[in-house]
């Protein structure tokens, strides 16, 4: 155990010094997540082992490895919406901002307000275009409909599906191709300003032009929010990340089932370049996975 | 690049009244979902607490004194459990004899031979059928069956009889005999049957010889339930079953006869706002008897409708 | 063999052809099906007899009294009587259940399937409610009997309406809870999510996302435990349901509803020189309870395509 904490520890004082030279800027500031010895169980079952990492403001991190390997579990630690699975435990911590999420104080409602998430399906409100983007604002308290126009607007807008809706916002959203649905939950997501957006693969169920479009979407958003995307399509995390974590699945010797490690996190341009760790080579080459 | 905003637990703890608002909730949901449970409490309690008061008026042995005149005369304090048992086996049966073949019949006929466009207009007409007051039905036993179909063929002693009654019940049992095996019948894998249609067997071997074997705890599981609900089916017994309250041990269907439950409301019913002694305390007696029999059987079912889950 | 092939091919062909169109003779496949077709159309003539038998008996009340026998009261001469206080007592039934059972019946599959976690005691409610289901009515006549009528005669003032409406409530409350359960559990996980990923709070999701889906599911469970309500006697008659006369309709006297009276008259012999027999009446009162399940349930019916259509975003 101490050992590969320790190990871990060492290899996060790498990434920092590694980072140093070219990005001091971020590293002078405090994380806004630092994932701390984290383990999520589901019962029994350990799904996540031992991960430690900081997710950096501004910034891109991508989640990638085989299915199975935790990615998503861990993603969905970061607003709490493991609370909605029965068996799901946390032990270690997640700081946000320095405070522990799991602190029993914390309200997760209010986790997920500042965090936002979008989905691997475009889940669209059975409602129209409008009340999708206005249903968080008016959670908060916002009721007067100036304002909400203006929040929509600007939530269209900043999901860039403001032009192509803009006629039609009492239309409903299910309406909508899966490519614009999926920026209009980017839209219902920005729309309450949150500090972070998760994303779970938010292009698997798109075609590659809709896909184009969501990561153009995410470059021009990035300037304003920090974004973590679990995604099992390393082009992507290529394409679109600053920093990857690679996750993989070790199996248990005494029964079958996988635990996820979090095996190398660092910047996206080394981990597909020179990685450290043989099975990131491994996997960011197509040999495994 | 702006300074990161250091945050407290206190920024995270959300707006209060929407919180406190969601611990509301969350009490008032949880207190109607326990109300279920004080309900089966009160239910116990009340047969259990009635059942008591009754046995120390007529200690148990006297309900099953054969040395005893057989009948059920509440005014005379002889209550005779073997009489509304028979009763209440006699009923069941006949109504069994019409569900099955009916119920089990339509079912099969709803899942494996018909069109979609029959069963968009049969289910509806089922559901009708389901839908029906039993008063209605215990109305149609008492005034057609009685008179315009047992009379006529069997030629009973009295017009109002346990046959008719049975029938009666037997009609409202139909559709949830068809309701349930047909659950069981969709359940069971299409590809079972493309399996049997594949090596060639034609659709009423792959209907009798695969389907059917694979949804068998179903059909027990309708067979039970519906036993039950004949069992605990209360107006028609007591409108057409012939006896008003009391009545000699019957052993024919063709005789008047008195189930558990025709029992039970003749004797909340008839004795004039008497709601003291013997006559009146019996039916909580009758109440628990019938509620752990129902019970039994309820459990029986549910438990082949749950194989038939694990199954598929 | 330019000759000979096309010759052994075509009879090959016809071979073949032979045993894919033989006539197939299954006797026992043809007695099956008829035995399930006979099965079907029996089902459908009883329940037309059941209705023909129903309505005949009753056209010449409806003939004869009109309007006057849906206000008129329960009596000894039927060439008089109504159904006016059944349909009375049958009214305040169902308000009881729209404003207790049905509330109560929500809640709870709320808390089952929102709130509740995989514990012991959940557990075990969701086994009670399940046998409550299976639970014959007139045992809810025993507890009405005891509790409504005894207990809570301050506020009930004994054999009333408004114990009966209690009993009822808590008759179709498992029901109730059980197929709100069903359509609450047929509301996409994602739909959840989405309102959860946004800030929403569990009783926010629940009330704007899974009850507005699960509506349809939901108002057809109730409407249809209301029908089944309202066509219930058998509790009735043992929280004292009048059945002879009753002078006046109140909240807080006696009280019949309109299953009762098709009971009473049932049973009840003709008057010499009655133009009209308590079977005619019982009849009618009959036709009347029927046409008001077949209006919950139609009800019901439109009550779901409407929401359906609205879901789909149609």
């Amino acid at each position: 155990m101490t050992t590969v904490t320790d190990q871990t520890t060492q290899m996060r004082q790498e990434i920092q010094v590694s980072d140093a030279a070219e990005d001091h800027v971020h590293e002078t500031q405090h994380p806004v997540f630092e994932v701390i010895d984290l383990n999520v169980f589901y019962g029994a079952f350990l799904a996540v082992k031992d991960a430690n990492l900081s997710i950096r403001q501004h910034e891109i991190t991508a989640f990638i490895g085989p299915s199975g390997c935790g990615k998503t579990t861990m993603l969905r630690c970061f607003n709490r919406m493991n609370d909605f699975i029965e068996t799901a435990r946390v032990e270690g911590s997640i700081k946000y901002h320095g405070v522990d999420l799991y602190d029993p104080a914390v309200n997760s409602t209010e986790v997920r307000r500042r965090i936002g998430m979008v989905f691997q399906k475009p889940n669209p409100f059975p409602k129209s275009i409008y009340d999708n983007v206005a249903y968080g604002p008016r959670l908060s308290g916002i009721k007067k409909k100036g304002e909400l126009d203006e929040v929509v607007e600007r939530s269209l807008k900043g999901a860039a599906l403001w032009d192509e809706v803009k006629d039609r916002l009492k239309a409903s959203g299910l309406g909508l191709s899966g490519g614009q649905q999926q920026r209009l939950c980017i839209a219902r997501a920005i729309a309450v300003d949150p500090e972070v957006i998760l994303m779970d693969e938010p292009c698997s169920a798109l075609d590659p032009i809709a896909t184009a479009r969501i990561e153009d979407l995410m470059q021009e958003i990035k300037s304003k929010y920090t974004i973590i995307i679990v995604t099992h399509n390393m082009q992507q995390a290529a394409r679109v990340s600053d920093r990857t974590a690679f996750f993989t699945t070790e199996v248990n010797p005494d029964s079958d089932r996988r635990t996820g490690r979090l095996v190398e996190f660092d910047r996206t341009k080394k981990m597909f370049s020179n990685p450290n760790d043989e099975r990131t080579e491994q996997y960011v080459t197509g040999r495994f996975g | 690049m702006s300074a990161l905003p250091s945050l407290t637990i206190a920024d995270l703890q959300g707006d209060r009244k929407r919180r406190n608002k969601e611990a509301r909730m969350k009490v008032v949901f949880r207190i109607a979902a326990m109300l279920s449970i004080v309900i089966s409490a009160l239910i116990v309690f009340t047969l259990v607490r009635g059942a008591i008061d009754f046995l120390r008026l007529v200690p148990i042995g006297d309900l099953i004194d054969s040395a005893k005149v057989p009948g059920w005369f509440p005014r005379r304090e002889r209550f005779d459990l073997p009489t509304v048992l028979l009763g209440s086996v006699i009923m069941g049966s006949i109504a069994m004899v019409v569900a099955v073949p009916f119920g089990l019949g339509t079912a099969i006929f709803l899942s494996e031979y018909a069109s979609p466009r029959t069963r968009k207009v049969l289910k509806p007409v089922i559901e009708v059928l389901a839908g029906m007051p039993s008063v209605v039905v215990g109305y149609f036993a008492l005034k057609f069956i009685a008179p315009d179909i047992v009379q006529p063929i069997f030629s009973p002693d009295k017009v109002q009889n346990m046959l008719a009654a049975g029938m009666g019940i037997g009609i409202l049992i139909i559709p949830i005999m068809a309701s349930v095996s047909e659950d069981a019948l969709s359940a069971v894998p299409s590809s079972l049957r493309e399996a049997s249609y594949g090596v060639g067997a034609r659709k009423s071997s792959t209907v009798a010889k695969v389907v059917l074997p694979a949804a068998v705890s179903g059909i027990v599981a309708a067979f039970i339930i519906a036993v039950s609900r004949a069992i605990g089916e209360t107006m028609v017994a007591t409108m057409a079953g012939g006896l008003d309250g009391s009545g000699a041990r019957a052993t024919s269907p063709l005789d008047p006869g008195l189930s558990i439950t025709a029992a039970l409301t003749n004797a909340a019913g008839g004795t004039d706002g008497v709601n003291s002694g013997a006559p009146y305390q019996v039916l909580f007696f009758l109440g628990l008897l019938l509620f752990a029999l129902t019970m039994i059987l309820n459990l029986i079912g549910d438990r082949f409708v749950r194989r038939v889950r694990q199954k598929y | 063999m330019a000759l000979v092939s096309p010759t052994v091919r075509s009879s090959t062909q016809e071979q073949v052809r032979q045993g894919l169109t033989r006539r197939d003779r299954n006797v026992a496949g043809l007695v099956l099906q008829v035995l399930l077709l006979l099965a079907v159309l029996t089902t459908l003539l009883i329940l037309f007899t059941l209705v023909i038998r129903l309505v005949t008996p009753a056209v010449p009340v409806f003939r004869e009294r009109g309007f006057g026998f849906l206000t008129g009261t329960i009596g000894s001469d039927p060439d008089k009587v109504g159904i006016w206080p059944g349909l009375y007592g049958s009214f305040f039934i169902g308000l009881g259940i729209v404003l207790i059972g049905i509330p109560l019946g929500i809640a709870a599959a709320i808390y089952l399937e929102e709130y509740a976690h995989d514990s012991r005691l959940n557990r075990f409610i969701v086994v009670n409610i399940r046998n409550l289901a299976g639970v014959p009515a007139v045992i809810y006549g025993v507890l009405g009997l005891t509790i409504f009528v005894g207990w809570l005669d301050p506020i009930t003032q004994g054999k009333t309406v408004i114990a009966a409406a209690l009993t009822l409530a808590v008759l179709v409350l498992p029901i109730i809870i059980i197929t709100a359960s069903e359509a609450i559990r047929a509301v996409p996980q994602g739909l959840r999510d989405a309102g959860y990923g946004v800030g929403a709070s569990r009783w926010e999701v629940t009330r704007d996302h899974v009850l507005p889906y699960a509506a349809p599911g939901i108002l057809t469970g109730t409407v249809l435990s209301l029908a089944r309500a309202l066509g219930e006697a058998a509790p009735l008659i043992l929280i004292g349901a009048i059945t002879g006369l009753l002078p006046r309709t109140s909240l807080d006297g006696a009280f019949t509803a309109l299953p009762m009276t098709i009971y009473s008259w049932s049973s009840k012999a003709d008057v010499p020189g009655s133009v009209l027999g308590f079977e005619n009446v019982a009849a009618a009162a009959g036709v009347v309870l029927l046409l008001l399940v077949l209006f919950f349930n139609i009800i019901a019916v439109v009550l779901r395509n409407k929401y359906e259509k609205k879901r789909t975003g149609t």
